[in-house]
């Protein structure tokens, strides 16, 4: 069982191909990485059965036959893989259909949360005290306000 | 006995495709799921019995000998992890169901929800028998797939965009598992746990460590360990509240029981000892410090979720006996006691209106049956004594102590501070949501109304007068609860017993041979 060589640039490429893809923002392209990624790992777990003729016992003599489990193996990350390609083509058509596009937002509430800690604020104003919330929650609407149009921008960005 | 091995995974497979059949029927989807888990918790029950008094069972399937055929191995370690998974689905299904009743199945449309549920059971189940590098992985994709499904139920917008990330997430790390399972049967022929064994040690030093590494890396995304945790809280509180309560309680445990086993089994030695306890400690640190930072119950409640992952890696890394016995201990009682402390956010979410801190207030006064489901597994996850929290945490420490190395005394303090941190942010939700006077905001009583913000979409809410409290958390959801928080206390007086078993559990995991005689009676081919 000798390593080719061609495969391994071959898995090479796909993987890097596939995690540059993945780094994107618009979940069209995040599809095809993820498409990348997995035909790389399959072609991995190819490269690590011995290669041969078919295995059928009586049509190959034993010496000859490939190792048919890592093909077993692919036929079932093939399918795995290609239920998910579905899943998450439903879940860029859904986006677009709510938003427009199809690009992966931030989280408002995780932003919210950054901008007090760099306005180097407590995670709630209602630790000051009860009497103060109807003001506190004022300055949350527009916080979240801001914060929409930040991501917003950030995502367009 | 063999035959009861493969039902915890079969079983909630039949009861998938039954549920499916019965689509347009809620009333019998709901008698076929429930009698399906009931039957679940039972068979693992029986199993956890007939493993720790005969050792392992071992079914064949399909009746190809173990080095062709894939094995399932219930040993005392899955047997426990399926019994409490089972017990805790069953009590978010009935809560669910509570729910769903109530709410005219907006919240959890009960067509796709009940086959689902009933996968992402087969799947864990799977996972945890699993004796087979590549059917633990098709356990993961089981359970994967259906939480994929679950978290994007009714597909609003602040859910396609957290199921987006989770996904994603999801993906790479089942393509690094994928790639980690390619390269183990490259170097060594056989995917079969027990015969690994033999085979990984006899591979080079330098191989072997790049096997574990990957493997590692993939596990540790799904456990949200540390520097692989920012997923979590990403995605989880946007759920409706079972979801989010099954999948704390569950799915990162999964990861932490792949962890156990590959880092006992597989690669014995603790070469990845002094990795592990890193990560443990900044997993442990900076997970606390991010609930502390939070003013939302759910997403502080997913942030103690990652933090506490860092105690069970403690004791994986101290690799004595004592340590992953501990481990072991926690991860029982931390299944509990998350699931528990989500199901009363659910409750608080109905009864307040959401689940945002600074929304809400006097939830004590206004309901003290809920405060009491809050407050006592909220102490139990604080690690208050007498509650089985304390027990688990006391157990790492002395096993932390008893290792004596620089590392582990960094570990115990961290553990200790992330402890009291815990206290801290748990006391914060009690002084802000249950203790000061009502929000002005919040309803006296509101209906069916889950909170516009992590819904996405506004919903009519249904004013019900003060007697119709029932209305609002309807017995089927305190029920559960309820059951719940009394699971968690009997795990306190049960302390004793449990503690013998997890101890039992871990010295068969360290010595691996149980496990390997188990599936090859007349030695590994």
């Amino acid at each position: 069982m000798t390593p080719n060589l061609t495969y391994v640039i071959v898995v090479g490429v796909l993987v890097a191909a596939g995690v540059t893809l993945l780094l994107e923002r618009s979940l069209t392209r995040v599809l095809m990485g993820v498409i990348l990624l997995g035909n790389g790992a399959n072609l991995l777990l190819l490269t690590g059965g011995r290669a041969g003729g078919a295995p059928i016992v009586g049509n190959t003599p034993q010496e000859e036959m490939s190792d048919p489990l890592p093909q077993a193996m692919i036929l079932t990350a093939i399918v795995i893989t290609l239920g998910m390609t579905a899943f998450l083509l439903a879940l860029a058509y859904r986006s677009w259909h709510l938003n427009g596009h199809d690009e992966v937002q931030d989280d408002v509430e995780d932003r919210r949360i950054m901008a007090l800690a760099e306005r180097d604020e407590g995670p709630d104003g209602a630790d000051s005290g009860d009497g103060d919330d109807d003001d506190d929650d004022d300055a949350q609407t527009d916080n979240e306000r801001s914060l929409a149009a930040t991501a917003d921008a950030g995502r367009a960005g | 006995m063999t035959y009861l091995v493969p039902l915890p995974v079969v079983m909630p497979l039949i009861g998938a495709a039954l549920t499916l059949l019965l689509l347009g029927r809620p009333r019998a989807q709901r008698w076929v799921s429930l009698t399906v888990l009931t039957a679940t918790v039972a068979v693992a029950a029986m199993l956890l019995v007939q493993s720790s008094l005969n050792g392992p069972l071992v079914v064949e399937v399909g009746g190809w000998a173990a080095p062709i055929g894939i094995v399932l191995v219930a040993d005392q370690l899955a047997a426990l992890m399926l019994v409490v998974s089972a017990a805790v689905t069953l009590c978010v299904l009935v809560y669910s169901i509570g729910q769903g009743m109530a709410d005219g199945n907006e919240e959890t449309p009960l067509s796709v929800y009940h086959p689902t549920y009933l996968v992402l059971t087969a799947g864990v189940c799977n996972a945890f028998l699993s004796g087979d590098l590549f059917n633990l992985y098709v356990g993961f994709e089981i359970l994967l797939v259906a939480s994929y499904v679950l978290l994007t139920l009714g597909s609003t917008e602040t859910r396609i965009r957290a199921g987006t990330t989770y996904v994603v997430v999801s993906l790479l790390s089942s393509v690094i598992f994928l790639v980690a399972i390619g390269l183990v049967y490259a170097a060594t022929g056989t995917l079969n746990l027990a015969q690994l064994v033999d085979r990984l040690d006899a591979l080079p030093d330098d191989v072997r460590l790049v096997l574990q590494g990957m493997l590692l890396l993939a596990f540790g995304i799904k456990a949200a360990v540390f520097p692989l945790s920012a997923w979590l809280p990403d995605s989880y509180p946007t759920a409706p509240a079972p979801v989010t309560a099954v999948f704390a309680g569950l799915l990162t445990k999964v990861g932490v029981y792949a962890i156990i086993r590959t880092e006992t089994l597989l690669f014995p030695g603790g070469r990845t000892a002094t990795l592990l306890l890193v990560t443990a400690v900044l997993t442990m640190v900076v997970g606390i410090l991010g609930a502390v930072a939070q003013s939302d119950i759910k997403r502080l409640l997913s942030f103690t979720l990652i933090s506490h992952i860092g105690y069970m890696l403690f004791g994986v890394g101290l690799t004595t006996a004592l340590g992953l016995s501990a481990a072991i201990f926690y991860v029982v009682h931390h299944i509990t006691i998350q699931t528990t402390l989500f199901l009363a956010a659910g409750l608080v979410e109905r009864r307040g209106g959401s689940t945002a801190m600074d929304r809400l207030g006097g939830l004590a006064r206004l309901s003290p049956l809920l405060a009491v489901l809050f407050f006592v597994p909220a102490l139990n996850l604080a690690g208050i004594p007498p509650f089985s929290g304390f027990l688990g945490k006391l157990g790492l420490v002395q096993a932390g102590i008893d290792n004596g190395g620089v590392l582990a005394w960094i570990l115990v303090a961290g553990g200790l501070l992330t402890s009291l941190l815990t206290l801290y942010a748990i006391a914060r939700v009690w002084n802000l949501a249950f203790w000061r006077a009502p929000h002005p905001d919040m309803p006296a009583v509101v209906g069916s109304a889950t909170a516009a913000r992590t819904d996405g979409a506004e919903q009519p809410h249904q004013v019900v007068t003060v007697g119709q409290t029932g209305a609002v958390m309807p017995k089927m959801m305190i029920a559960p609860t309820v059951a719940l928080v009394a699971f968690g206390l009997v795990l306190t007086l049960v302390a004793g017993p449990l503690f013998d078993l997890s101890t039992d559990a871990a010295n068969d995991l360290l010595r691996r041979t149980p496990y390997v005689e188990a599936v090859f009676p007349g030695g590994t081919p």
